[in-house]
């Protein structure tokens, strides 16, 4: 018997066990990775890990009292164990009238194969090599490089089992290989740190490392002798990479915990207008290879390949099928979060996206915390650069960006078509035609 | 010590059988000629958490978690591997795996002996899990909802966590000796939705630290956290759009500490600077703030959310002086960044889990009381802002740019605080803003215990603090 199978009886005997205890319904999770991570510093290895990695979860329901536990130890004295501790647990919660597996048809019944498994056959020694290899590339790049922080090769196998006591059982296989460098570079004394990654199911469709290398370098030492700028209104286009991350303050705002407690901007904006007309957003669980993908979300429940912003109106909410219960409506098949969430690209590249913009600024990092959910409320540090007649004239530091998701999202000129495709959140970079700097 | 040490071995290793002649041989294997350093970590945690919406608490999780991390050094470089079996073949398995870093030599002689160290223990040797029955937890959660709905008929929702860890940890180092740990932590937090003509705001408060759950549990404590959550998010309700700009900032006294942490702290862990990669690399005994400014990074406060009697590496917390009237004095240090820098460790060295490896981190990091009178700190201010509360923050080391988000701040005007300002980001570089320090109040407060650190992947419990201060130039990131 293989080690799915195993899990998967595990799940079984748990599944069984919590029923002969009285569990009216019960749900359990069962994990088991491996992986190796490689870091290279100073031409040399720096740290070697291996990491194996074991858990289960178990959600038991006694009519409508529900209580989870969990532990690290899979073995069948240690599952019978959690769920008598979930089940002493349960008995002394308040009965919540939504709490409830989902329904039988709402469970996923078809299983396509995501091509989401590639083990990499990557020994200690090669793993090394490589990490070696990438940092003594990129430390090359550039005599302003100082030094590599960190070169890394990492290959993780994970095998993850659900099952639910409504005869669901499944388990799905998936690798995540992913190669990074940060660098330091160095100039009249100041230092810049910046860094560049690659992740894939299949570590044959990585960068190379002498592409993540020469984009580390590039991206850390055209930010040498960063300045502020005054304080003003401006467009700004965030790449590629921080645009996911205002796709996922997007979809916090639509998801169902946040509405049921009516503590988002976006509640009851359904078949709204809540971005540009121009504005495309679909969610593609069965992307082959993609690090979103999947049959089914965290309950069971099939995803589904949908529209949630057509034309600028929203389509859709981000649902389990316990905030659906508590809106009245059906899950969505996100428990857990979104699958390959994607913004259609428009006609332009960055170079044309920053020419549309002509003068303003181009974000490439933003820090801190300051996005309210509740009121939409946006404020962040930024680092980026100042661009004028379309082209990048100095890199940009200490300043914030602000304004409210509200009108951010309206105030969406374009996509580019530069897709990073690196997460779940897959989009180009985006041009806002109006923002708050506040800078020097 | 030798206490907790028997504890530690009679729940982490008893069961499993384990002797000490069994962990004399993994640590046989552990070491070599090229290894300078290793150790065995073991570790059970148990942790709970219940929560209350709608005012019913029906949701609760419980969690087991138990393992052993295996580290071998040899020189700057480290194997590491873990194992959440406890038993003998995967002992020797993750010690191999993790030798697999130096890559020859003969297994080495280690004979294990106990530590008589005596460490004073911060906190009680308690599962905090078992402090009070679940119906009390239960109910106290209720009161938290009770008292927030009676307080003001605009709150729409209250949601509260009581969550409680019970951790041992047994550490084993290369010369054979023992060092344990049993560390309680207990939080309680608090978050309130208030609604007022359509418009929604938030607020929340909390509090925790290391021992029963009497320390957030009492009436008072529990009524204390909710009232400030509720003034919190009613507040917010008048709060106007923030300004945009360079402005003189105040800081309030407690919590804004995490500009500390953020702005300082994480800049003088020692990793970042034998690697010379911090903002305040090769500056020791040079002038790096204010000479307003003192900062210390102390393990030792008893029963603090951040403190440690030993870190975990063994080693005895202490409190190190970071920074004396503004002149830098001392980085945090693990023992392997000690090592490589010729330094002493400081008991600094902290790791998420068994599964993950030690670095140097903070425990409570705060400023020291200067002399100024807090109202006097405000009326210097003609234009600027009052911030009291923060969400969080963030900081490049390298760089030295920090960023932190107000969630209660004011406009000061002519010297006076007047309308509450909307949550706004505030940004700055970690020296340069020490620099600016210009006066620093008689007030200084610790935090209520709820702080969360994360580095490099690993979240780990901490303490901040500082009195009321001021800042002459912080970017203010409002939008008007």
């Amino acid at each position: 018997m293989n080690n799915t199978e195993k899990l998967k009886k595990s799940v079984a005997f748990a599944l069984d066990y919590a029923k002969t205890r009285g569990a009216d319904q019960c749900e359990m999770a069962l994990s088991h990775s491996t992986g190796l991570d490689v870091t290279a510093r100073n031409a040399d290895v720096e740290t070697v890990e291996f990491t194996q990695d074991k858990g289960l979860g178990v959600t038991v329901f006694l009519g409508k009292q529900k209580a989870t536990a969990g532990s690290s130890d899979t073995s069948q004295e240690a599952i019978k164990s959690t769920v008598d501790k979930a089940i002493e647990i349960a008995q002394h919660m308040q009965a919540d009238e939504y709490a409830g597996l989902p329904e039988q048809s709402e469970l996923a019944t078809q299983f396509k194969d995501l091509d989401l498994f590639h083990p990499w056959d990557l020994s200690f020694d090669k793993a090394i090599e490589m990490a070696v290899e990438l940092e003594q590339l990129a430390c090359k790049q550039d005599i302003r490089i100082k030094q590599c922080d960190g070169a890394h090769v990492v290959s993780h196998t994970g095998t993850h089992v659900y099952g639910n006591s409504m005869g669901f059982l499944h388990a799905s296989q998936s690798t995540r290989q992913s190669l990074s460098c940060v660098l330091i570079a160095e100039e009249d004394g100041k230092m810049q740190r910046d860094y560049w990654y690659d992740c894939k199911r299949d570590a044959l469709d990585l960068f190379s490392i002498e592409k993540i290398a020469e984009i580390a370098a590039q991206r850390t030492t055209r930010r040498l002798n960063a300045k502020s700028i005054k304080t003003q209104k401006s467009p700004v286009v965030f790449d590629a990479s921080t645009a996911a991350g205002l796709l996922s303050s997007f979809i916090s705002a639509i998801s169902g915990g946040a509405l049921y407690r009516k503590s988002s901007f976006l509640c009851d904006h359904l078949n709204k207008q809540v971005f540009a007309p121009h504005i495309n957003i679909q969610e593609d669980p069965f992307v082959l290879k993609g690090l979103g993908s999947g049959n089914y979300d965290a309950e069971g429940v099939r995803t589904q390949q949908r529209d949630i912003v057509k034309d600028g109106v929203l389509q859709g909410y981000v649902l389990s099928s316990y905030s659906a219960r508590r809106l009245g409506m059906q899950t969505t098949g996100n428990a857990g979060g979104v699958h390959n969430l994607m913004i259609t690209p428009g006609e332009h590249d960055l170079t044309g996206l920053l020419q549309t913009m002509d003068k303003g600024l181009y974000i490439t990092e933003l820090m801190g915390q300051g996005v309210n959910i509740i009121t939409g409320d946006y404020s962040r540090g930024a680092t980026g650069f100042w661009v004028e007649n379309g082209q990048i004239q100095y890199p940009v530091e200490g300043i914030t960006v602000a304004g409210n998701l509200r009108d951010m999202f309206k105030n969406i000129t374009a996509v580019g078509k530069d897709i990073d495709d690196r997460g779940n959140i897959i989009t180009g970079s985006i041009l806002l035609s109006e923002m708050m700097i506040a800078g020097s | 010590m030798t206490n907790l040490i028997e504890q530690a071995k009679h729940i982490l290793l008893e069961p499993t059988g384990i002797t000490d002649t069994a962990l004399s041989q993994v640590m046989g294997h552990l070491l070599g000629k090229q290894i300078d350093q290793a150790d065995l970590y073991f570790q059970a945690t148990m942790q709970e958490s219940w929560s209350l919406e709608d005012g019913q608490v029906k949701d609760a999780s419980f969690n087991i978690d138990k393992g052993v991390g295996i580290r071998a050094i040899s020189g700057e470089k480290t194997g590491f591997s873990y194992a959440d079996d406890i038993i003998v073949p995967s002992l020797e398995q993750a010690a191999k795996a993790a030798r697999s870093i130096a890559h020859s030599g003969h297994d080495a002689s280690v004979k294990i002996a106990q530590r008589q160290a005596n460490v004073p223990a911060l906190y009680p040797d308690i599962n905090p899990l078992d402090s009070i029955s679940k119906q009390d937890k239960i109910n106290i959660l209720q009161q938290v909802d009770s008292i927030a709905r009676n307080s003001d008929p605009r709150v729409k929702e209250v949601m509260a966590t009581l969550a409680g860890s019970y951790e041992v940890v047994l550490v084993i180092t290369q010369d054979g000796t023992f060092a344990a740990d049993v560390r309680p932590l207990v939080r309680l937090n608090v978050r309130v939705i208030v609604e007022q003509e359509g418009r929604r705001e938030q607020g929340s408060a909390g509090g925790g630290g290391r021992g029963a759950y009497d320390l957030v549990a009492t009436p008072d404590t529990f009524r204390a956290y909710t009232e400030e959550a509720v003034r919190q998010a009613l507040l917010n309700l008048e709060a106007v759009d923030a300004p945009a700009g360079t402005m003189p900032v105040v800081l309030g006294p407690g919590w804004p500490g995490v500009l500390l942490h953020e702005a300082v702290g994480h800049g003088l862990e020692g990793d970042f600077n034998r690697k010379g990669s911090s903002a305040f690399a090769n500056s020791m005994n040079e002038q790096v703030a204010s000479p307003l400014v003192t900062i210390v990074d102390d393990g030792t406060l008893p029963g603090r959310r951040g403190s440690l009697s030993i870190d975990d590496e063994g080693n005895q917390t202490q409190c190190t002086t970071l920074i004396e009237n503004g002149i830098l004095k001392n980085y945090m240090q693990d023992e392997l960044n000690a090592r490589l820098m010729g330094m002493q460790a400081t008991g600094n060295g902290r790791r998420e889990s068994y599964a993950h490896l030690p670095m140097p981190r903070m425990t409570n990091t705060y400023m020291l009381a200067g002399k100024s009178d807090p109202n006097e700190i405000i009326s210097s201010v003609k234009k600027g802002i009052y911030a009291v509360n923060f969400a969080g923050g963030q900081v490049d080391i390298t760089s030295g740019k920090f960023v932190f988000s107000t969630s209660e701040a004011y406009l000061i005007e002519n010297g006076k605080v007047t309308t509450p300002v909307k949550g706004a980001t505030l940004i700055g570089n970690g020296p340069e803003a020490m620099r600016k320090v210009s006066m620093v109040g008689n007030d200084l407060a610790l935090d209520k215990g709820i702080g969360v650190c994360g580095k490099a992947g690993q979240s780990v419990p901490v303490g901040v603090g500082q009195p009321t201060l001021k800042v002459d130039e912080l970017i203010v990131g409002g939008t008007q």
